[in-house]
């Protein structure tokens, strides 16, 4: 690294600097027209609003019945997410633990599955779910999430469990501890690292997914904020002055969470992929 | 070699010993199934199972309303090849976005991660702002930008005159087309960006530093010395985005909607119609199987591919 501020580097920084803006600009077009009325939008869409309108959040606050739609976006990333944690870190303990032919097949077919295409298993899976009783309804959805989220969190796991030296483990066996014991006390507090990689990803996927949840879930009381937001927009097109707002209110809860949390999901993004 | 009377008691040792042993690896057993297990059965009932039912419904005249399912052979596959001029449309559209988006998000990607690798104060404030855009969801995303090429544009156009702005982005095939390659470029160049940020970091600084004082351009030190020694990232950035952008859905839908005219229509959305809209079942399994081999044909290829230059290299 160069610590020397050049030239160079400040033209660079210009350029860099510049390059922010242009990405944010979406961002300062949708906000200030969120709080314009209608025929402020048609007129100047780039002008810095006249008066600022909060009506328009409120109308569709209620419209989309926002609590709801964000409580179940909540509990369903959040109970996926701890599930997935707990099958995925178990299932990759044992298997990187238990070496062997068994093993070995059961590893590659997870990860040879993380190749079919979502679309390739939503038709049947539609079917079997009818048969057994996981459509329109949240815990479905979430043991969905299980079986697609298997794959990646266990493959992370699985790289992470490798490095993890064994003879921590192998003098807790011989003081008398179950395995269960041998897990949850002492090789999981270990995997911390990759437990929050793990979470992080499948957080991004689960809150933000939008195709899975629109086949199980068909009830409105159901549906999740990505949901909410493109039933408001099928009912209300074009109508902008409520639909930036519902998309103000649909993204700010995730921004947030990158926010607060960015340095662990930039770690964790770049963990996660070149593992 | 044993006569009977012999044999007597250690048999019956030998018997309760292979019994404890098996009595431990029945143990054994049950306690990798119980480790194990959970995620399997999870992952077979949700992913395998379905898969391979797909395989089957493949091969018949399913429509997800009567329950008489029907075996048609191939029938399905030879009407998809024969007379289905819109999915090879979607097929073709969805090749040529996959390409595109490829090339200028990791061109992107690259180019933002070396700005940033540079030693700029505003450096961890740019590296947030360039990465925002992918925590949200592409279906949001698409509304978004729905907003930004009707109406956003139309007003920098009115303030800058370029005609760039005035034209009717997503009313129009070739620009509606590269509309969704900019926004999925917007969404996914920060991505890329972090992890060739996490790769260049990882180049040895000496060796650049011998480099230079050889009198190498910084052209050559990047041709000759960066991108060889991060290969691997490469690997992994085209695969992300050959698959992400393959399998495009949300922001296909909500930008465009697959239209004009279904000029922008991705296999999935295609895929998708098929069984959703127009209750084929089989027809629409048949064509999830044949996106499946296509999928898995490129990134397989594609992974075999970059692989092999990073030995060489």
């Amino acid at each position: 690294m160069n610590p020397r501020y050049t030239k160079i580097t400040f033209l660079l920084e210009i350029i860099g600097i510049v390059l922010g803006v242009i990405f944010l600009i979406p961002f300062y077009f949708v906000l200030i027209n969120s709080v314009k009325g209608f025929a402020d939008i048609l007129i100047d869409a780039a002008a810095w609003p006249q008066e600022f309108l909060f009506s328009n959040y409120l109308k569709v606050w209620d419209i989309i019945n926002f609590p709801r739609a964000f409580w179940n976006s909540l509990i369903i990333t959040v109970i996926s997410n701890i599930g997935l944690v707990v099958i995925s870190s178990m299932a990759a303990w044992k298997m990187v633990r238990t070496p062997g032919k068994f093993s070995k097949i059961l590893f590659v077919l997870f990860v040879s599955a993380m190749v079919i295409p979502f679309q390739t298993v939503m038709i049947p899976l539609m079917k079997l779910g009818g048969t057994l009783n996981l459509t329109n309804s949240i815990p479905g959805l979430i043991i969905m999430y299980f079986g697609f989220g298997v794959p990646l969190s266990l493959f992370l796991y699985h790289g992470f469990i490798k490095t993890v030296p064994i003879e921590i483990e192998e003098s807790a066996r011989i003081d008398g501890c179950s395995q269960f014991g041998v897990f949850w006390r002492i090789v999981f507090p270990l995997l911390k690292p990759i437990t929050v990689t793990v979470v992080i990803l499948n957080t991004l996927w689960i809150w933000n997914d939008y195709l899975l949840p629109i086949l199980v879930l068909q009830d409105a009381e159901l549906r999740t904020i990505p949901l909410a937001t493109s039933s408001f927009f099928a009912q209300y097109t074009k109508q902008w002055d409520m639909g930036l707002a519902a998309l103000v209110m649909g993204i700010t809860p995730v921004i947030i969470f990158f926010l607060f949390l960015q340095r662990h999901i930039i770690k964790g993004i770049a963990q996660g992929s070149i593992k | 070699m044993e006569t009977k009377i012999e044999i007597g008691e250690p048999a019956v040792k030998s018997e309760v010993k292979t019994l404890s042993r098996k009595k431990a690896n029945l143990k054994k057993i049950l306690t990798y199934g119980a480790f194990v297990g959970p995620a399997l059965l999870f992952f077979l009932v949700i992913q395998i199972i379905p898969f391979l039912m797909g395989i089957y419904y493949s091969f018949t005249s399913w429509n997800g309303v009567s329950s008489v399912v029907e075996w048609v052979g191939l029938e399905n596959y030879i009407k998809i090849f024969k007379n289905d001029p819109k999915f090879f449309d979607s097929f073709i559209f969805t090749t040529k976005f996959m390409l595109a988006s490829v090339i200028i998000s990791n061109l992107l990607g690259f180019g933002l991660a070396l700005l940033l690798n540079a030693a700029l104060k505003s450096r961890n404030l740019l590296r947030t702002v360039f990465f925002i855009p992918n925590v949200i969801g592409g279906l949001l995303l698409g509304f978004i930008w729905q907003f930004i090429f009707v109406k956003g544009f139309a007003a920098i156009g009115n303030l800058t005159d370029l005609s760039v702005f005035k034209l009717p982005w997503l009313g129009d095939e070739t620009t509606a087309f590269w509309g969704i390659v900019i926004v999925f470029a917007w969404q996914i160049s920060g991505y890329m960006m972090v992890i060739y940020i996490a790769a260049l970091q990882g180049v040895d600084q000496t060796l650049l530093e011998a480099a230079k004082i050889d009198g190498a351009s910084s052209w050559t030190l990047l041709t000759k010395i960066i991108i060889p020694l991060i290969l691997p990232a490469f690997t992994i950035c085209f695969f992300l985005t050959i698959s992400m952008a393959f399998k495009i859905f949300d922001l296909n839908i909500s930008l465009t909607g697959g239209g004009p005219f279904n000029s922008t229509q991705s296999v999935a959305i295609n895929i998708y119609q098929e069984a959703f809209q127009n209750n084929r079942y089989g027809l629409g399994t048949a064509k999830s199987i044949l996106f499946f081999l296509v999928v898995a044909i490129f990134t397989t290829v594609q992974v075999m591919m970059t692989k092999k230059r990073e030995v060489e290299a």
